[in-house]
């Protein structure tokens, strides 16, 4: 600023207010130019559009599991036998890795990862089939693959070993699977998102 | 170096154009005369070989592209039509991707000389800089362009990396989603990665010709790392020395990308990719690139938790800082004495980090379990000391050899140690260690 522009008491001068004001007014430009650069990236409204989708339960024996693709993931849900229930259950919560429920069905976000905390119908587990490590889809959904040494999903990429919760046991896999949003339309039938 | 230019514009024409854009100057000051130290080696020819490596994959990318079909139904299918019905398709595509895998162990060669030579001290920083900023580029665009076949490695490749940005702590996942542009790898995926892979290169283009300028301006680096001091003396002209050097080296180089292209195309490559993307299924084992298994080792090798940083983001600040300490690397190297050869003891050092590098390497591709974890932990331990105590430290503790006085007086030295005829340098292959 030369010092014609420069009140002598150090007041900012009218060029001064004008300067500010054209700087700002860029700047907001530039920024909301630039947004629509980053932002295309973002999933776009068709990916988004398919946010639910529903699965039919009733052809799923009992120790049977099966893979379903919602938005683009694959989910994972297993029809659990009662001993499969209750050896969940028993599991003590000290022996968790994750102590976090990470349901997306539960509102308070910090609850604690039991099996109750992990389902809505004891006999359905229904999980994010993509490791928590590096995003591998985790064997043990087929009938004789790999379930790891809990019983449950055994991710093969860096040996993270889930259980019948799908909670992370062993392995790289810092979290639990998570549990996606869905509810039981009717028996048999449930809406995933 | 910078250097009176000495280009005489012979014909009208030349005289004309030189008046308006010396760019005929620029390329004999440049390339034609060029003073370049007398007593470069084989090691020396990798950069020319780079060129070479980065022109034939601009060339047969530009041609793979025209009958490429960025689109997650439709890419592999492409891939095969390029593969069975496009006529030389099958040379060009593996012209590509046998291409990538030998520039970059042209780029690690040519790394290793600079590290072994000190190429990257005072006044050379920025020039070293500039060539990290090179591989970092080339590690995108190689990562992007093998996605593109969406094969099964492909795919989980694209899976796998992606998720490492996961690790950032609170928007790590809006970060991967972002890049993904949905909940996991899919056609938007796809089509974003064969944008930038396209452009990509061309960055490295512009990178490349500011890592040449800045080589041209301290002028080049030399086994004995001894600055040159009489022109007259210590150098010679770039053409015809170094261009026939150059030249032959480049040869021998393209007669070893011939053998893979022509009698084991797909030898550097993984037999999974040759099966389509497949959303439900992980393979197996998911493996990168050989090129890229020192990081995947190093990233692997981080299984436990340090303090508030899980063992998933320990890995990934591993991986990540295991390429970024060679920004700094300049800073890091406390000594003056550039080249290793009058290094006695930091030059066992390096020979042990280059062990180390290659040991990652294997390790990269076993199984992440029992004793291959303990050694790669050991080799990632080696590889970050290396550069962040002993280098630091050789400088301070270390006495070195005495230097020659000059380029010249080296190169003399040597021809009375040896018969005349010695001086002409093995082949690169020939040579189990840098010249002496």
């Amino acid at each position: 600023m030369t010092t014609a522009d420069t009140s002598q008491d150090g007041e900012p001068t009218r060029r001064d207010v004008i300067h500010i004001f054209a700087t700002v007014t860029a700047g907001v430009g530039a920024g909301a130019v630039l947004w629509p650069l980053v932002h295309q990236m973002n999933p776009d409204a068709s990916v988004l559009a398919m946010s639910t989708r529903e699965v039919d339960l009733s052809a799923v024996p009992e120790g049977q599991a099966i893979k379903v693709m919602w938005q683009g993931r694959p989910v994972l849900i297993r029809h659990r036998t009662a001993a499969e229930i209750a050896a969940s259950e028993e599991t003590p919560l000290s022996a968790l890795k994750d102590p976090i429920a990470r349901n997306e069905n539960l509102a308070d976000g910090e609850a604690d990862a039991s099996d109750a905390n992990r389902r809505i119908d004891a006999k359905w587990m229904i999980v994010t089939g993509i490791c928590t490590h590096l995003g591998c889809v985790p064997l043990g959904t087929a009938q004789g693959e790999n379930r790891g040494d809990f019983n449950g999903w055994f991710c093969p990429c860096h040996g993270s070993h889930y259980d019948l919760a799908g909670r992370i046991r062993r392995g790289p896999a810092p979290t639990n699977l998570e549990v996606p949003p869905y509810e039981f339309v009717s028996d048999t039938l449930v809406k995933i998102g | 170096m910078s250097h009176q230019s000495t280009y005489n514009p012979g014909t009208a024409i030349e005289k004309w154009l030189d008046k308006r854009l010396p760019l005929v100057r620029l390329a004999h000051d440049s390339f034609v005369d060029f003073p370049t130290p007398k007593n470069l080696n084989y090691w020396w020819t990798f950069g020319g070989i780079l060129a070479v490596c980065l022109v034939i994959q601009i060339i047969t990318g530009v041609i793979l592209a025209m009958h490429y079909i960025p689109h997650a139904d439709m890419a592999f299918n492409s891939v095969e039509h390029i593969m069975r019905d496009v006529n030389y398709g099958w040379l060009m595509r593996y012209m590509h991707a046998n291409g990538a895998s030998l520039f970059f162990l042209a780029t690690y060669i040519h790394m290793f000389r600079g590290l072994y030579y000190g190429s990257y001290k005072e006044p050379r920083e920025v020039l070293w800089i500039l060539g990290v900023i090179i591989f970092v580029l080339m590690i995108a665009t190689a990562f992007m362009g093998y996605v593109l076949p969406w094969g099964q490695m492909s795919f989980w490749a694209a899976q796998v990396i992606t998720n490492l940005f996961s690790a950032i702590p609170l928007v790590g996942e809006d970060i991967r989603i972002w890049m993904v542009g949905g909940f996991a790898v899919d056609n938007p995926t796809l089509t974003r990665f064969f944008s930038l892979h396209y452009l990509l290169p061309f960055a490295i283009f512009g990178v490349v010709a500011l890592h040449i300028w800045a080589l041209h301006v301290p002028g080049n680096n030399n086994p004995t790392g001894v600055e040159v001091k009489d022109v007259k003396k210590d150098t010679i002209p770039f053409h015809p020395y170094y261009t026939v050097k150059d030249s032959f080296a480049i040869v021998v180089f393209l007669i070893v990308l011939a053998a893979f292209v022509f009698f084991n195309p797909n030898g550097m490559g993984h037999a999974d990719n040759y099966i389509p993307a497949n959303p439900l299924s992980t393979p197996p084992s998911i493996v990168p690139e050989w090129y890229f298994l020192p990081f995947y080792a190093i990233l692997r090798a981080i299984t436990f938790d340090i303090g508030p940083i899980s063992s998933k983001l320990g890995g990934v600040i591993a991986m990540f800082a295991s390429i970024f300490v060679l920004f700094v690397l300049p800073w890091l190297d406390t000594s003056k004495t550039r080249s290793m050869r009058y290094r006695p003891k930091t030059r066992l050092w390096f020979f042990l980090f280059v062990v180390a590098c290659i040991a990652l390497g294997y390790l990269g591709g076993k199984p992440a379990e029992g004793s291959y974890v303990v050694m790669s932990q050991i080799a990632t331990a080696y590889y970050f000391i290396f550069f962040l105590v002993i280098l630091p430290l050789a400088g301070i503790m270390e006495k070195p050899k005495t230097l020659p006085s000059s380029i010249a007086e080296s190169v003399l030295k040597k021809g009375q140690k040896a018969e005349p005829s010695a001086d002409a340098e093995p082949p690169p292959e020939a040579k189990p260690a840098p010249a002496q």
